[in-house]
């Protein structure tokens, strides 16, 4: 080997080693406190890996549904990692958008991920998207209101038995509201609570051959309870609320029961937030007797999209992201309350998570008690708890979210809402060629 | 007699005004005494009273580098205005001293596109970018700025360049003013409110764009609409870090505005009285 060719051959490796320094993955987000804690922990994985570097793109739930969409479906390339939720995973794994995650590593433990988050994320038995943290929806209630109405709240309680509650706790001179529920316009805010809701009174979105099913008994009674409910124990303005004001709500002590998604049970109970932190008790998400309980199945997912050109170092991050490593992580720094919950069985089988989170076996147990594969009592064509896996649900339920919303706010009544619902729902699902 | 009624009128017409003023300003006050919340003050109802916490704009720093954003959204927002008027000038000049009878079409034409729902355009301008490479850009940013707001500008300057009388600039020509001398030396310093203003107008319309900051951008060239984009949360309380951030971010342009207003109003205002 001659001087120059010994010289060529440092300075190419020393130009590679340089593009190979220089990879950085861009990661998009939702902004919300796991993510954000996320954001704060990263050094245990630049350090493992110092040739990743992590830059992040946090946009509001809505936007970054739209922007990934886009830069997705033009092949756009400009995000290596995801953060999607679970509705998405199936209809964009179908679409080719998504890569398999095959190479998680040996340590990952995938068959630890909770069985029904797992499923909800598998396409084809591939997993294509790793959970960063799961929820479902639970009963949050006021201990004390509950003792003062002179009623105990069981483990699994009916419908029948929160109207009851929720109109004897409702004491209005006190500005406190027997019941909370969401109230405000939009496929993930009232809809996913009514749709799920609409399971434990027997409803379906579409029968087996796709056809709309707001003109059934089940829909009605669903509705009509929800509007009379709301009415007699509700907020005023409730059609304007959503988890946030929900949220707000229950923490000034003015809900004495409010359904919704597990995750917001370490916000209520913290005494920083919350007024009621130590008077909150929890129960599974009411049934009607008819076998199917009306608790959702969420979560937010790490996915790689295919035109990422950084598909391995994607990967490790994911990878890194949703390991079990990365709970040990937060809990040695932030405390075990504040890991991110719902992914993992190992999890809800420590001790000292147990300890630390009051809420954990109801959450486990609410997310097991969802089925997303058979949400309802009866049979339907679609994967889902609180949504339709299909990529026309947004748009139809967007507009039927808004009729069930105007029929909570008294500017239609509950049978014209479910009229208009099932027209527009029929018109979308004949367009799109469900029905023929 | 009629000196009092005159000055009753004023003062009523003051009072209006100043009513006017403040429902216009109202939102941006209440965003700034938000910013001073803590979370669950932010949430509770209308109070115009903040308890003065600074927390959230900690929070906000903590999260993000607000620099960085804000570097991005003066280069942009002086960049695109820059250009923007290296365009509009001779557009406007020639339209305004040298029309045809397509120089009326022309110019609503140009204003048309402004009516055009921005989203409709949204995948074809996506692709143009990834072709040529201008995504998550500032130069790829900039052309875009620059486009949006150049009908505004071309309008703007046309019109103030209308209110200067043909006969200096043909006297100029007479003196033996090249063409370039004419815009630089004899039309220029004429219209300096004129421009003034618009440049103004242009960096404040610049710095407010958030359709396509916040979709054409990631990372590197992310202004300040993004980082108000990323404060907003699907589960949890945001109110007040919101209010922070969006008060950070509307700081540095509402300063310039308020240091520049006599510009903007003379500029505005400009041939408007003859």
């Amino acid at each position: 080997m001659n001087l120059k060719t010994f010289l060529l051959g440092t300075c190419s490796a020393v130009v590679i080693a340089g593009f190979a320094q220089a990879e950085t993955l861009t990661i998009a987000t939702v902004n919300n406190g796991d993510m954000v804690r996320m954001q704060t922990l990263t050094d245990d994985f630049t350090k493992a890996n110092p040739d990743i570097q992590l830059e992040w793109v946090t946009l509001e739930e809505n936007v970054l549904r739209e922007r990934v969409t886009t830069d997705i479906a033009t092949k756009g390339g400009q995000y290596d990692v995801l953060t999607i939720g679970t509705y998405e995973v199936p209809i964009w794994a179908k679409q080719g958008w998504l890569l398999p995650l095959d190479n998680l590593g040996a340590d990952y433990d995938v068959d630890d991920l909770l069985p029904a988050i797992r499923s909800g994320l598998t396409t084809d038995n591939k997993l294509y998207a790793a959970p960063f943290y799961g929820e479902s929806s639970m009963v949050m209630y006021r201990k004390d209101l509950m003792e003062k109405a002179g009623l105990t709240m069981p483990d699994a309680p009916t419908w029948e038995f929160i109207n009851e509650a929720a109109r004897k706790m409702t004491d209005r001179s006190a500005d406190i509201n027997g019941i909370c529920l969401r109230g405000k316009a939009g496929w993930g805010e009232n809809m996913a609570f009514l749709t799920a809701t609409s399971n434990a009174f027997g409803a379906r979105w579409f029968d087996e051959n796709w056809k709309p099913q707001f003109d059934q008994p089940e829909w009605k009674n669903t509705l009509d309870m929800y509007v009379k409910l709301m009415n007699d124990a509700g907020p005023q303005g409730a059609s304007s609320n959503g988890f946030n004001e929900n949220l707000a709500l229950f923490q000034q002590g003015k809900c004495g029961m409010w359904i919704d998604a597990t995750v917001a049970a370490s916000f209520v109970t913290n005494p920083k937030d919350s007024t009621v932190a130590d008077k909150v008790g929890f129960a599974l998400a009411p049934d009607t007797g008819l076998g199917k309980r009306g608790n959702w199945l969420w979560a937010w997912n790490l996915a790689i999209p295919a035109g990422s050109q950084k598909a391995d170092a994607a990967e490790k991050f994911v990878s890194w992201a949703t390991s079990k490593h990365y709970l040990d992580l937060v809990a040695a720094k932030e405390g075990w309350a504040n890991v991110p919950p719902g992914t993992r069985t190992s999890l809800y089988n420590n001790p000292e998570y147990q300890k630390a989170a009051p809420f954990a076996k109801m959450t486990l147990d609410s997310i097991n008690a969802a089925d997303p594969k058979n949400p309802s009592v009866k049979p339907v064509p679609y994967v889902g708890v609180q949504f339709v896996a299909i990529p026309e649900f947004q748009g139809i339920a967007t507009t039927v979210g808004q009729l069930f919303s105007a029929a909570l706010a008294g500017q239609m009544s509950v049978d014209d809402a479910l009229a208009q619902a099932q027209t527009a729902a029929t018109r979308e699902m004949t367009r799109g060629g469900y029905i023929k | 007699m009629a000196r009092a009624v005159s000055t009753r009128r004023t003062v009523v017409f003051t009072i209006v005004a100043w009513i006017i003023a403040l429902v216009i300003f109202f939102p941006i006050l209440y965003t700034i005494i938000t910013s001073f919340k803590s979370e669950t003050e932010a949430i509770q109802g209308f109070n115009l009273i903040p308890s003065g916490t600074i927390e959230s704009y900690g929070a906000v720093q903590a999260q993000s580098n607000y620099f960085k954003f804000f570097l991005n959204s003066v280069v942009l927002s002086v960049g695109s205005t820059i250009l923007a008027l290296l365009i509009a000038v001779p557009s406007a000049w020639s339209m305004a001293f040298a029309p045809t009878n397509k120089t009326k079409d022309i110019l609503m034409w140009m204003l048309s596109t402004k009516m055009m729902p921005a989203v409709a355009v949204l995948v074809p301008f996506y692709l143009m970018f990834r072709d040529f490479g201008l995504l998550d850009t500032r130069t790829g940013l900039m052309v875009m700025l620059t486009m949006i707001n150049l009908p505004i500008v071309i309008w703007m300057l046309y019109t103030y360049f209308r209110e200067i009388p043909g006969e200096i600039l043909e006297a100029a020509r007479m003196d033996g003013a090249s063409l370039w001398g004419e815009i630089v030396y004899v039309l220029t310093p004429m219209a300096v409110p004129g421009i003034a203003s618009t440049m103004l107008l242009n960096i404040i319309l610049a710095w407010n764009e958030a359709f396509w900051t916040i979709r054409l951008t990631t990372t590197n060239a992310a202004p300040l609409t993004a980082f108000i984009a990323s404060f907003s949360s699907p589960q949890g309380l945001f109110w007040a870090k919101l209010s922070a951030a969006s008060t950070l971010a509307i700081a540095p342009i509402l300063i310039m505005g308020w240091f520049s207003q006599k510009q903007l109003v003379r500029g505005l205002t400009f041939g408007a009285v003859k």
